[in-house]
């Protein structure tokens, strides 16, 4: 009698939805969304809403200058983006700026989230230490990159140089000399973190007694990184990966702050930004953010599934 | 004197072959794979070495705003200047008040509005799931994906149609829109955890729905909406590109008085300092509070 029970009860664990909706009236499952709905329309309404009427505007030919020529494009704005000498920059300085901070903030953040996976004095204050460039609001993180570290007459990296090699070190303009990868070294000191948090927290997961089980078999440690510690960490990887891309596509802050979109460092976000707010180009910019859009869209359909995959994991 | 310390040294020579001898008593793939203590030493330093690094520019941010304007224009710097408060004199003198009061004020506000909501869909998601809950709950989630910055106008032409631009509860709506999903994901992850015994005792004691959030599972899972509740204050408070756009001279948040440093102005390296500093503070105690599930938040809940 009494296994008759348990046994019920584990089978409508995994499903209990399946099970009870078909016994409960309709006014049951209104009763379970009740709690949902307010989040659920709320964020229906401000999240679908406003990427609609970016839709509807990137059809029209609407700028805020001109408001008499109000009207129907069709394709027109779409036309000028793909023709857009500048939108075309944008789309380039956004992949470089992605792959190239997502890229080197991974190997990063893989490389201290190994050393910080193994016992040491100081660990936790090490970890801590780690984390503190996360936690700088990245407006301000911008501005101390621009101001206290690039600057070429008060900045750290040059007053380091002068430091090191005397009154006639070299003293660099680095904004202007490199000035995407003053953005990219700017933004990799804020997402290295950020990987490397997530990827310690796989290591972490990692089953140990088969990593010890290898070791006694004799397999060497880079052998063990190899074939054990990376094909664990690869989901691992891949979400830290494409959340920062996710993140780092959208970045708008470092861009504005580091070099107010000049020297050809306009991405797209700063690039929409600037059709709408500065040249007021309704049109324009909506057909832009179309774009983007559609281009995160392959981004986050692969995302999506490696949480998903994370996910179905965690659940079983 | 050096004869004599290495002859003092001799003795203790033969005692080292006695020592290392001992692990191979045990077992022989042992001493073969473990990494010689040296070398994990190494290791250890390599690592306080790489963590020092990434602090440095936190360390020289928080010494220069401690220096006067034109010591800390020094070049090679000076890092023994005298330590001044003209830096924080000079950011107060410039009135950052109601812009540190708008952030605080959209992002506790936004971040309260969050849970609220969060909090029972989260239950709907969990706990006593609707039919298609996965479905829902990876909506939420894609609604993060999308870019800000291809919704804005229309929240802009929105705004101003009724008057809601320079408006902080037009930026509290939209940051409560922002981080709904993750707060639903986060806590999500934390209901499921709730006994079900306990869920049970509810039901027969007949607690209706907010009975049952407000009495049974929040004291539960009270850390879990705390850690969530952090995580959205920070990503509320970090927030420029819709303040910067939505709001002006009254709604202006930090952030946005922040980027009035963007183009240099002389000697102001230290006021810069301290306004970045300054600004930051609340988001470094948040995330120092929340750091236990910083991972978990920042990976939507995926990873624990």
């Amino acid at each position: 009698m009494s296994t008759a029970t348990t046994t019920t009860e584990v089978s409508s664990a995994p499903a209990p939805e399946q099970q009870r909706s078909t016994q409960l009236a309709k006014a049951g499952d209104w009763a379970r969304r009740a709690p949902l709905l307010p989040a659920l329309i709320f964020v229906i309404i401000m999240t679908q809403l406003p990427f609609l009427g970016t839709l509807v505007i990137s059809f029209m030919n609407w700028n805020a200058y001109y408001p008499e020529e109000r009207g129907f494009a069709g394709l027109d704005n779409f036309k000028r983006v793909f023709t857009d000498e500048n939108a075309r920059q944008a789309v380039v300085v956004t992949v470089l700026l992605t792959v190239g901070v997502v890229g080197i903030s991974l190997l990063l953040g893989l490389g201290i989230a190994i050393l910080l996976d193994r016992k040491f004095r100081g660990r936790g204050v090490v970890r801590t230490l780690m984390i503190m460039p996360f936690l700088i609001v990245p407006v301000a993180a911008a501005l101390l990159w621009k101001h206290a570290l690039y600057n070429p007459e008060y900045g750290l990296f040059n007053g380091l140089l002068k430091w090191v090699f005397g009154p006639d070190a070299p003293q660099p303009d680095w904004i202007t000399n490199n000035p995407l990868w003053s953005i990219i070294a700017a933004l990799v000191w804020q997402w290295t973190p950020f990987m490397m948090l997530i990827l310690l927290a796989g290591l972490q997961s990692r089953p140990l007694d088969v990593v010890e089980a290898a070791r006694i078999d004799g397999a060497g440690s880079w052998q063990i990184f190899k074939s054990m510690t990376l094909p664990h960490l690869r989901q691992y990887i891949e979400l830290s990966g494409l959340l920062g891309a996710i993140y780092v596509v959208q970045n708008f802050d470092h861009v504005f702050t580091i070099t107010s979109g000049g020297l050809g460092t306009a991405n797209l976000p700063y690039y929409i930004y600037q059709t709408f707010y500065t040249a007021q180009d309704y049109g324009r910019a909506s057909a832009a953010g179309v774009v983007v859009v559609i281009a995160t869209i392959a981004i986050a359909t692969f995302a999506l599934r490696t949480v998903f995959s994370l996910f179905k994991e965690e659940s079983r | 004197m050096s004869t004599a310390s290495s002859a003092k040294a001799t003795p203790d020579r033969p005692a080292a072959p006695v020592s290392s001898a001992r692990p191979t008593a045990m077992d022989p793939s042992e001493i073969r794979h473990r990494k010689p203590p040296k070398k994990a030493a190494l290791l250890g330093v390599l690592a306080w070495i790489v963590g020092l690094l990434f602090a440095l520019p936190v360390f020289w941010m928080v010494l220069t705003s401690f220096h006067k304007e034109t010591d800390a224009a020094k070049n090679p710097p000076d890092v023994f200047a005298p330590l001044s408060l003209e830096g924080y004199q000079s950011f107060f003198a410039a009135g950052p008040w109601p812009s540190l009061l708008n952030s605080l004020t959209a992002s506790i506000i936004s971040t309260i509005l969050v849970i609220l909501l969060a909090f029972p869909a989260a239950y709907a998601l969990s706990i006593r799931p609707v039919r298609k809950w996965t479905d829902v709950l990876f909506f939420f989630l894609s609604t993060k994906m999308l870019p800000i910055v291809a919704g804005i106008l229309p929240l802009y032409l929105f705004a101003q149609k009724v008057h809601l631009l320079d408006n902080i509860w037009w930026l509290i709506v939209l940051y409560t829109a922002m981080n709904l999903p993750i707060a639903i994901w986060m806590l999500r992850s934390f209901l499921a955890e709730v006994p079900a015994e306990m869920l049970e005792a509810a039901q027969v004691d007949g607690a209706g729905l907010v009975r049952t959030l407000r009495e049974v599972i929040a004291p539960v899972v009270m850390p879990g909406i705390a850690s969530a509740a952090l995580i959205c204050f920070i990503f509320s408070w970090n927030e420029l590109l819709l303040a910067r756009v939505l709001t002006g001279t009254v709604a202006g948040t930090a952030p946005v008085f922040l980027t009035g440093f963007v183009t240099s102005q002389g000697l102001f390296l230290a006021k810069v300092c301290a306004a970045s500093l300054i600004v930051s503070l609340p988001v470094l105690a948040a995330g120092f509070a929340a750091q236990d599930k910083l991972v978990q938040g920042l990976s939507m809940g995926a990873v624990r």
